[in-house]
This record gives structure tokens, C-alpha cells and sequence, in this order.
């Protein structure tokens, strides 16, 4: 299994927009939450340990007569916590409407479905044949903002990808919207982040951010129907794959295969992830998805496939061409 | 420490309405209509949500409901009548209202058994069927329970228990089926009177 | 009609008239507040152990990436059953335990205002707790989670019975606590001895007061969740679904309106065991009194008032998580002042350091770790990233650990004494406290880290090459040196049992009532009942208070079992109350719930309804009045 293509998934060192504004608040609320640790660690270290020796001195029988002072109480109680929270307060509120909306207008909108356990991706349009739909995989073009419409096709998921923005829950019955924008190229790791049950630890996603040029491209690739086979093997492939099960299940543009339950997989082999980001996507990981479905990722809704050894190899090279 | 007695003098467990068995009525009752208040919660809060008409299929009928209404307005009467004449030592008018009281709940379930036969709709067929059923019937399960707490206290009362200043487990139940009447109230404007205020 | 009795208190007879009933009858009817109070705190101290186990099963499953010592089910099993555990019978049950053995004794009273509900509070927890436990003999213990969201706990993707467990379970242990909360609050306007007027009262009280009038409101919003969760699965109803009008969110605000009330209904008590416990270890009263008192009052009213601070990332309009947010962040104020209260107790005092003390200023020094990462996810956007990761799970650990557990260690090495007759071992205690503390700190301060490096929670496992590698190995091992500290503690305690130094009435010298009696009191508390004339009635000689509190001189109440009903403000005493012989009413009733709830789970309906049928006549039986003794009867006022 080679290494995952994308960094950690830190919510600092961010690279977007929506996650910068956060992280700024994060490190002010960090630099306060930790201040107050410290002052009041001092101050109840002091109150233990002053005048050690005369308060050693006296038996335990003694009992010390309340003074009635109060004023540590209400300055460190009150007067300064309620200085120190408003001002907290207001920055928030600062940095959630600075956040509340993009920063230009989106240029494209992105329809996320979560399933258990993956992300159907859909790039919509006015004009059907431009939409894209596609897997566990965006791309966005780097500066500009895209929006988000989230929405659920069973369970509560929720949509983080932490360089980028913070998440935001998929909740079935209603549609939930964010937007979202890279500032530098990369791969940047996200994942779901709401127990929706079995595989809820592998339900990830890889946000791509590049020029737009380079998004441009993509989408447009994304647009196309695949090259049909030019080599026996690989139309033996598609044969197998159209005649199978396969097709009950996944849709494969240019092919009599249209199943809807699991992710579309007319351009599988140009994302760089399989089964929602539990394996880098090669022939050897795609084979053993097929093969072992179950083993990888039990209690998905892929089954494990019984083909021959030849029918997998000439399957899976036909997947390849699938870019 | 040597101990020395001290002589008092304080009535034995007079069950009037300082005694903690009252609080702990009215603090059971507190519990009780916390949990109408939030199934009435989820009833509103799914009715702001709805995106068809709310109620789906018109509005409940008033047929059987506001008559069911009155009935159990006036048990509460009844029932306060019956408390009345225990103050006053009436053995006879206790059993009586309290008999009275009985039966008009007895009426008000049997009317709303009734109601529930003719609905269009189950629990199971939308979530307004679910919470009209469940609402109303986690009320009429109170109903039951009042009516079941009238029998034990009738039974009480034949045996010669209550007195007029004795009579502390009657007081509790007479304001328990308060409360079951204040809640049928409140249930009633708002699942059949609400909808229709447009 | 003057009474007099004899000048020497008859202490033979109260003995006789307040012990429970020998043998195996005792065992099951006995109503004495102080066996429930330990049969709580036993019981408690079990599940804890059970929790332990589970966070054991999973801290090593994800001490390294792609492990596979659970699969996904087994881990989401244990994960859901760690939390319900620790949250419903542990943190509040322990509470529970301590409140009830302790307030009598505190107020100078002989017992709580209702002591077979008392009886009926307990059982129904043990009951409850067995009955969730039984889950896992067949293998499908709830395992949506300690919250169940829906959808994904309806029949359509949870069919099996662990989510009818999980339902049925928390409404069973929902009788326990209301009944329970009810006890506490009448108990503390009725019973209070003369004199001991609300400026009185120890903190423990206010505290168990706030938490129990919360659970009076708020524990409806999760008998009403479970119910409508258990009708959708069972009777195909459609609260959350949307297709039919119902919305997910539904059982999130049901839920959260519930539990956040719940996370300060298991605080509130520790805090005030902890109020009680400062002073005698600053050897001064409390500072900030009234302070302290109303902050409890304060954090509990405010409590219901944050719950959308649990739903910030589902979609909500921004006026709204703007008002929570402000909520959430105001009522860290406080707790802060409590936390000054404590403070200046200590900075104007004496320190003792003992184990008990030990463990509160851990407890401090945690409370405000999980206050400032509470403050921090009270930031909405910067809780869009926050929430559903580790940083939570950091958070909720130390409020719960720092403001719940470390407490309720403080109280076992300080009050076990008084239940034993036994103190426990100086040296090993230190031991102990370090090793929670260091442990706790261990295992909890890295998932700050690890959350904001993106490692979300309820995961069974996670890939190798994001960075989250080293911080759950330190995180694993400190879970187990926690756990060592706990076991080092359970095997000191035994040992106490046996071979530990008498503690005798009063081994810390501390200032409150119950430390008049001796260790462990006797069955009727107090020989007399003593009139109070100030919050520390054991130091007021010393404290040169102008009027003292009597002790030995007072009311003897010996015809039956007695106590004093007073006035809530000032406690004057106006009534005597005869309190409740043994009774068998409580378990019977508790045995009948329970065969109603395995009824409604397996829906085997007549069973439910045999169940409800024997429900309700043990009811009957119960409310049924018992006919008076002879010198009962001799003693009823005349009818006029």
C-alpha cells in the first residue's frame, strides 16, 4: 500500500480562504485559552505554597477566620472573565460573517451526495451534457470559490476538509450549502466527519486545487465519454464489466452501464483514490478491491467479486483506460 | 458528649398541604408536563418544517374533540367538588364526585377511542399521524393513570381513610387530574385549534 | 398536647427502631439512605470499571494506524457503550450515591423525605444498567453512538436490537433519575434540621439541588426522543423521516436539550462535594459562600439555554448560533468564580496536603483546561472545525474527568472513612493521585492536538502517513497509566477494609454535621436532633462564633421512626414526619419495570402488558398505607 497523496489534514497551516479566517480566530482563542491556564495555574500554585513556612508553622487545629474578602472572586470570577469573553465574542462574530459569504461570486456549483460510505460528486449545469459526475475526488480552480450543495442519500454525514473550510454537516431532508476556495495549488485531504455507522472511518475525499486553467482542462476531460477499447484485453474488460454485476451498480459513460447505487465510474482511473480514499488508486489496490471487497472495507455495499484471474486482469485493464 | 433529651411538642405527620408528599406531587407533575411540552415542541417544530399543508389532511375534527373537551373540564369539576366536601367532612359527596369523575373520564377516553376509529390516517402514515397519535395518547395514557389513582383513592375513601383534615393522598390525586385537564387544554389549542388560526 | 421524655436519650431503642430487617429481606426492602448511598456508589464504581474496559479495548485498537484487534462493529459497540456508560451509570449514579448517603447526615436529619423512592432509585438504576448490559450476551449492544443520531438509528440502517436496547435502556434509567431528583429536592425544603436555614446548607446541597431541579426539566426531552425512536423502529412511525414530514434534526434538539443539561447535572454535585471539601483542607470556611451557592444555581438555569452549541455545523441560521454562541460562552462565568472561590478558600488558608486535597487541586487545574477548550468551541467557526474531532473528545474528557471523576476521588479517599470506619492508605493515595493525573493529562491534553490535525472521532481506525501516529501512541499509553492508577486505588481500598487505621468521628477535623457521628453512624444518624446555628457547627468554637450549635441537647424523636419536617427558608421545624419500615414495594416494582421493558424490546407484547399490570399493583401495594403501631395510634392528634 503506497502512501496517501496528500499531506495531513491539519486545520493550520491552511490553504483556503474560509480555513485562513478560522485559524486565525483558532490561534487568538489558543493563545487566550492557554493565558488563562497559565495566570490561573500561578495563581493557585501561589495560593498553595505563599508563606509556606509561617502557615507550616501553625498545628492543624488551627482554624483561620474568614476575612470576607472578596475582590480576587470578583475580578478573577467575573470583572475579567466577561472582559476577556466578550472580546472573544465579538472577534467571533467577526470572523463568522466574514465567512458567511464567499468572496466573489462562485464559479462553479458542486452537488455532494453522501452515502455510506462515499461522496458522489456532481458538477452541475444547465445543459445536461456538461454535467460531471464523479467520486471522491473535487477540483477546484485555485482563487476562486466554488459552492457547496450538500445533501444526504441516506444518513447524517458530515463534509470537512480541514485546509480548506470548516465542515458542514449533510443532513437528509434538507440541503445544506458552503462554499469553498484553495489559495494555492495541492491535494488537500478531507473526510466525513459525523458516525454514519460501519465504515464512517473510510469515508474520505481529496479536494484538488489547480490553476484554472488545469481545472478547466479537467472538466472538460471529465465531459467526455471514454475512448472505447482498442485492444482485445481491454474490450474483454468491458464486456465483462457490462455483462456482471457491475453494471447493476455503477455507470460507466458509453457503455449499457447505468446502475445508480454506487460511485460513477466513467472516469475512475484519473482520480488518485479508490473505495473513498482507503487506497491509492493502482492496478494492484484495484484488483484487490474487486477481488476483496469485503476484506478492505467490510460492511460496504460492494460485494465481493468471484471473477477468474484472467476476467479480473483484463477488467481491471480496461478500468485503466477509463481516464 | 453526654446526651440530653428535650421535650417538643408538633403535630405527627398531619399530611396537609405543607407536608413533602404535596411537593413531591407537584414536582412529578413539574416532570410530567416538562415532557408535553416537548412532544408539543416537536410537533411545532415539524409543523414550521412541513412543506405541504400542515395538518397534512385538513384539519382534526372538532366533532368529537371540543364536546370531549368540555367533559373533561367539567370531571375536573367534579373532582374539585368532590375535594371540596372531604374539607368539610362529607363522606358521601366525596365518594360521589369522585365516582362522577370517574365516569366522565371513562367517557372522555371512550370518545376519544372513538375519534382515533374514524382518522383518516395511522401513526405510521405520515409524521403528523405520528405525533397526533402519540400526543393525544400519551395524554390519554395520563387519563388512564388519573382514572386509575381515582379508583385506589374511592377505594381509600369507602375504607374510611380520609378525613376533613386528613385527606392528603385525595388532594394529590384531584391535582394531578388538574393537571391532566390543563394539559388536555393545551393539547387541544394546539393541535386543533392552532391550525385553524390560519 | 406536651410531650416529655426521659432526661437520658434511648439510644438502644432507636437502634432498634431505625436498623434494617436481617437476612436476605433486609438486604432487598431496606430503605436506610446510608446502605443505598454505598450500594449506589458500589454499583457506580462497577460501571466505571466496566467503562474503563471498553476505553482500554479501544485506546488499544487505535494506539497505531490500520490495527485490527476490533472490527468495525465490535469497535462501534464498545465506543457507544463507553460513553452511555460513563454518562448514564456512572457520572450521575456516583453522584447519586454520595447525595443520598450524605445529605441526612449533613442536614441532621434521619433520613431522605421519601425513602422507599430512595430504594426505588436505586433499583431501578441497577436494573437499567444490567438491562442495557445484557445487550452484549447477544452480541448487539447499541452502537450508534452515546447520541444515536438519526437516521442512521432507525430500522432501515440499524435493524438489529441494539438501538432498541440503547432506547428502552435510557428511558428505564430515566425513572431512576427523576424519582431520584424529586427525593433530592423535597428532601431539601422539608428535612433540614432546625435552624439550618439555606445560608447554612453545605455546597453539596446546592449543588445536588441545581442538578436535580435540572433533571426534573430536562430528562423528558430524552424520554420523549426515545420514545418517538422506539416507536419509528418498532410501530414504523415517522418522526425524523423526512420522506413523511419528519426532519433528522428533531432528535438532535431533543437530545441536546437533554444533554447539555445533563453534562452540568453530573458536574454540579462533584463541584459541591468539592466546595465541602476545600475548607477543611485550607482549615477555613469557604470564601464566597453565597458565591459559589448561586453559581450552581446560575450554570444550571443557564444550561438550558446553550444546547444548539452541539448542532453548530448542521445548517443553522446565523442568528441563531450567534445567540448559543454567546450563551455557551457566558456561562463559563460561573464556574469561574467558583474557581476563585476555591482559590481564595486556599490563598487565605492553611493547605493540608493531603490525598483528598490532592485530588482537588487536580481537579481545579483540569476544570480550567476543559472550561478554556469548552470557550474555544463556543467560537462558532472555529467550532466548524473543532467539532466531531479529538479535540472534543479532549475537551468533554477533562470537564468530565477534571470536574466529575477527580472529585468523586477526592470524596472516596475523604467520606469512605465515615461509610468504613477505615481510612486509606497517605502513601498509596499520593500514588494514586499522580497516576490519574499524569495519566489523565497523558491521555487527553495530545487529542487537542490530534483533533487539529484533522483526525475525526468515532473512527475504528485510521490511516498511517497523516501524522496522527505518535500522538495516539502517547494518548494509549496514558489511558494506561490512568487505569493503573485507578486499579492501585481499588486494591488500597480493599486493603483498607481490613487492615486500615480507624478513622474514628471525625479523622480530618472537618467543620459539617456528619462528622459529629461516628464512622460509620449509626442506623438512626443522630441520637438527637441537633438545632444549627452556623454552616461549620464543628468549628464554631474555634472560629469564635457568638452562638453554637447544639449537639447533644435536642429533640430524641424515638416513637417510631422519626424526623422533623421544617420551613424551606429557615428551617424551623413545624411537623413530625413518620418515616417508612422496610419495604419490599421498591425492588418488586423496579422487577415489574423490568419484565415490561424486555417485553417492549423483544415485542412480546402480552409480556409488556403483564408487566404494566404488575406495575400498576405494586403500586397499589406501595401507596397502600400500612396500619400504625400501637404507639402511633395513641399519639394521632383528635378529630375535631
Amino acid at each position: 500500500m503506497t502512501a496517501m497523496p496528500s499531506g495531513s489534514p491539519a486545520m493550520f497551516g491552511t490553504a483556503g480562504r474560509a480555513a485562513h479566517e478560522i485559524a486565525v480566530l483558532g490561534w487568538v482563542l489558543s493563545f487566550i485559552a492557554l493565558a488563562v491556564l497559565l495566570v490561573v495555574s500561578l495563581i493557585l500554585l501561589a495560593a498553595l505554597f505563599r508563606r509556606r513556612a509561617a502557615r507550616a508553622a501553625q498545628p492543624d487545629s488551627v482554624v483561620i477566620r474568614p476575612n470576607r474578602s472578596v475582590r480576587l472572586i470578583v475580578w478573577g470570577g467575573i470583572v475579567i472573565p466577561a472582559i476577556i469573553l466578550v472580546g472573544a465574542l465579538l472577534f467571533t462574530l467577526f470572523v463568522q460573517s466574514a465567512v458567511a459569504t464567499p468572496p466573489a461570486t462562485p464559479v462553479a456549483t458542486i452537488r455532494i451526495v453522501g452515502h455510506r460510505w462515499w461522496w458522489q460528486v456532481i458538477y452541475t449545469s444547465n445543459s445536461p451534457d456538461q454535467q460531471v459526475v464523479t467520486a471522491n475526488e473535487i477540483h477546484v480552480p485555485v482563487g476562486q470559490p466554488v459552492r457547496l450543495e450538500l445533501v444526504s442519500a441516506d444518513v447524517v454525514h458530515s463534509f470537512w476538509v480541514p485546509k480548506l473550510a470548516g465542515k458542514t454537516d449533510v443532513v437528509p431532508g434538507q440541503q445544506n450549502t458552503m462554499w469553498m476556495e484553495a489559495d494555492k495549488p495541492g491535494t488537500y485531504w478531507g473526510q466525513c466527519a459525523e458516525y454514519c455507522g460501519l465504515q464512517h472511518a473510510h469515508m474520505d475525499l481529496l479536494v484538488v486545487a489547480e490553476s484554472p486553467a488545469d481545472f478547466r482542462r479537467w472538466l472538460d476531460q471529465q465531459r467526455q465519454p471514454p475512448q472505447p477499447p482498442t485492444d482485445p484485453v481491454t474490450a474483454a474488460g468491458e464486456r465483462i464489466f457490462s455483462r456482471s454485476a457491475c453494471a447493476a451498480c455503477h455507470t460507466v459513460g458509453g457503455t449499457p452501464a447505468m446502475g445508480q447505487l454506487g460511485p460513477d465510474l466513467t472516469h475512475l482511473a484519473s482520480r488518485r483514490t479508490i473505495a473513498a480514499g482507503t487506497l491509492p488508486n493502482t492496478p494492484g489496490n484495484l484488483a484487490g478491491w474487486i477481488a476483496n471487497a469485503q476484506g478492505i472495507k467490510p460492511g460496504n455495499d460492494m460485494p465481493t467479486m468471484m471473477l477468474p484471474p484472467g476476467d479480473l486482469q483484463a477488467l481491471v485493464a480496461w478500468l485503466e483506460t477509463l481516464k | 458528649m453526654t446526651l440530653v433529651a428535650r421535650p417538643y411538642d408538633l403535630p405527627i405527620s398531619p399530611q396537609d398541604l405543607r407536608s413533602p408528599g404535596r411537593l413531591g406531587m407537584m414536582l412529578l407533575i413539574a416532570t410530567e408536563a416538562s415532557f408535553f411540552v416537548y412532544l408539543l415542541f416537536s410537533y411545532f417544530y415539524l409543523a414550521s418544517m412541513a412543506r405541504g399543508s400542515w395538518p397534512p389532511d385538513g384539519n382534526p375534527a372538532l366533532r368529537l374533540s371540543l364536546p370531549n373537551t368540555i367533559i373533561l373540564i367539567v370531571s375536573s369539576g367534579t373532582m374539585w367538588w368532590a375535594e371540596a366536601g372531604i374539607k368539610r367532612g362529607q363522606q358521601g359527596r366525596l365518594r360521589l364526585g369522585l365516582l362522577v369523575t370517574l365516569l366522565l373520564g371513562l367517557l372522555f377516553l371512550a370518545l376519544q377511542g372513538l375519534e382515533y376509529s374514524h382518522q383518516k390516517f395511522t401513526p405510521a402514515t405520515h409524521a403528523y399521524g405520528s405525533l397526533f397519535f402519540t400526543i393525544t395518547g400519551f395524554h390519554g395514557a395520563h387519563v388512564a393513570a388519573g382514572l386509575l389513582m381515582n379508583i385506589f383513592v374511592q377505594a381509600r375513601a369507602w375504607a374510611g381513610h380520609f378525613t376533613a383534615t386528613r385527606h392528603l393522598a385525595l388532594s394529590n390525586v384531584a391535582l394531578y387530574w388538574h393537571f391532566v385537564d390543563i394539559v388536555w387544554i393545551i393539547v387541544f389549542l394546539s393541535l386543533y385549534i392552532s391550525p385553524r388560526l390560519g | 398536647m406536651a410531650i416529655t421524655t426521659t432526661p437520658t436519650a434511648p439510644v438502644e431503642r432507636l437502634a432498634r427502631t431505625w436498623e434494617t430487617a436481617p437476612g436476605l429481606y433486609g438486604i432487598l426492602a431496606t430503605v436506610d439512605h446510608k446502605k443505598i448511598g454505598k450500594r449506589y456508589i458500589v454499583t457506580a464504581l462497577v460501571f466505571f470499571l466496566a467503562g474503563g474496559i471498553e476505553a482500554a479495548f479501544m485506546r488499544t485498537q487505535l494506539i497505531h494506524s490500520n490495527l485490527h484487534l476490533l472490527d468495525a462493529e465490535e469497535y462501534n459497540q464498545i465506543f457507544t457503550m463507553h460513553g452511555v456508560t460513563m454518562l448514564f451509570l456512572f457520572a450521575s449514579p456516583i453522584l447519586s450515591g454520595f447525595s443520598n448517603y450524605l445529605w441526612p447526615l449533613m442536614i441532621g436529619a434521619r433520613d431522605m423525605a421519601f425513602p422507599r423512592v430512595n430504594a426505588l432509585s436505586y433499583w431501578t438504576f441497577l436494573l437499567a444498567g444490567i438491562f442495557i448490559y445484557t445487550s452484549f450476551l447477544i452480541g448487539q449492544a447499541p452502537d450508534g453512538g452515546w447520541f444515536a443520531y438519526v437516521p442512521m438509528t432507525e430500522r432501515t440502517y440499524s435493524p438489529g436490537l441494539n438501538i432498541d436496547f440503547y432506547a428502552l435502556g435510557l428511558i428505564f434509567i430515566t425513572i431512576s433519575t427523576t424519582v431520584g431528583a424529586v427525593n433530592f429536592v423535597v428532601t431539601f425544603f422539608k428535612m433540614r434540621a432546625p435552624g439550618m436555614s439555606l445560608n447554612r446548607v453545605p455546597i453539596i446541597m446546592w449543588g445536588t439541588l441545581s442538578a436535580s431541579v435540572a433533571i426534573i426539566f430536562a430528562l423528558p426531552a430524552l424520554s420523549a426522543a426515545c420514545v418517538m425512536l422506539y416507536f419509528d423502529r418498532r410501530f414504523g412511525m415517522h418522526f425524523f423521516d423526512p420522506a413523511e414530514g419528519g426532519h433528522p434534526l428533531l432528535w438532535q434538539h431533543l437530545f441536546w436539550m437533554f444533554g447539555h443539561p445533563w453534562v452540568y447535572i453530573i458536574v454540579l454535585p462533584a463541584i459541591g462535594l468539592a466546595s465541602d471539601m476545600i475548607p477543611t483542607f485550607a482549615r477555613r470556611p469557604l470564601a464566597g459562600y453565597t458565591f459559589v451557592a448561586l453559581s450552581t444555581i446560575t450554570t444550571a438555569i443557564l444550561g438550558f439555554g446553550v444546547w444548539v452549541h452541539h448542532m453548530f455545523a448542521t445548517g443553522l441560521p446565523m442568528l441563531a448560533t450567534t445567540f448559543f454562541s454567546a450563551a455557551s460562552m457566558m456561562i463559563a462565568i460561573p464556574s469561574g468564580v467558583s474557581i476563585f472561590a476555591w482559590i481564595a478558600t486556599i490563598w487565605h488558608g492553611r493547605p493540608v496536603f493531603r490525598t483528598p486535597f490532592l485530588f482537588l487541586i487536580g481537579f481545579i487545574v483540569l476544570f480550567v483546561i476543559g472550561g478554556v477548550s469548552g470557550v474555544m468551541t463556543a467560537a462558532v467557526p472555529f467550532d466548524w472545525q473543532l467539532t466531531d474531532n479529538y479535540f472534543v473528545v479532549a475537551h468533554l474528557h477533562y470537564v468530565l474527568i477534571g470536574i466529575n471523576v477527580f472529585p468523586v476521588f477526592a470524596a472516596l479517599y475523604y467520606w469512605l472513612p465515615k461509610m468504613t470506619g477505615r481510612m486509606l492508605s497517605e502513601r498509596y493515595g499520593r500514588w494514586v493521585f499522580w497516576l490519574m493525573f499524569i495519566g489523565a493529562n497523558l491521555a487527553f491534553f495530545p487529542m487537542h492536538i490530534s483533533g487539529m490535525l484533522g483526525m475525526p472521532r468515532r473512527i475504528y481506525t485510521y490511516q498511517s502517513g497523516l501524522g496522527w501516529d505518535t500522538i495516539n501512541l502517547i494518548t494509549s499509553i496514558g489511558a494506561y497509566v490512568f487505569a493503573l492508577g485507578v486499579l492501585l486505588f481499588l486494591l488500597d481500598f480493599f486493603r483498607s477494609l481490613v487492615v486500615g487505621p480507624e478513622a474514628g468521628d471525625n479523622p480530618w477535623d472537618a467543620p459539617t454535621l456528619e462528622w459529629s457521628v461516628s464512622s460509620p453512624p449509626p442506623p438512626y444518624n443522630f441520637a438527637v436532633i441537633p438545632t444549627v446555628r452556623s454552616r461549620h457547627p464543628l468549628w464554631e468554637d474555634r472560629l469564635g462564633e457568638a452562638h453554637h450549635t447544639l449537639l447533644g441537647t435536642g429533640p430524641v424523636l424515638d416513637r417510631g421512626r422519626e424526623t422533623f419536617g421544617t420551613s424551606a427558608l429557615d428551617s424551623d421545624a413545624y411537623e413530625i414526619l413518620q418515616m417508612p419500615e422496610d419495604s419490599i414495594w421498591p425492588v418488586m416494582l423496579a422487577a415489574m419495570m423490568t419484565v415490561t421493558f424486555y417485553g417492549l424490546l423483544f415485542g412480546v407484547w402480552w409480556l409488556a402488558i403483564l408487566g404494566l399490570v404488575l406495575v400498576i399493583l405494586s403500586l397499589a401495594g406501595w401507596c397502600w398505607p400500612t396500619p400504625l403501631r400501637e404507639e402511633e395510634l395513641d399519639l394521632l392528634p383528635e378529630e375535631g
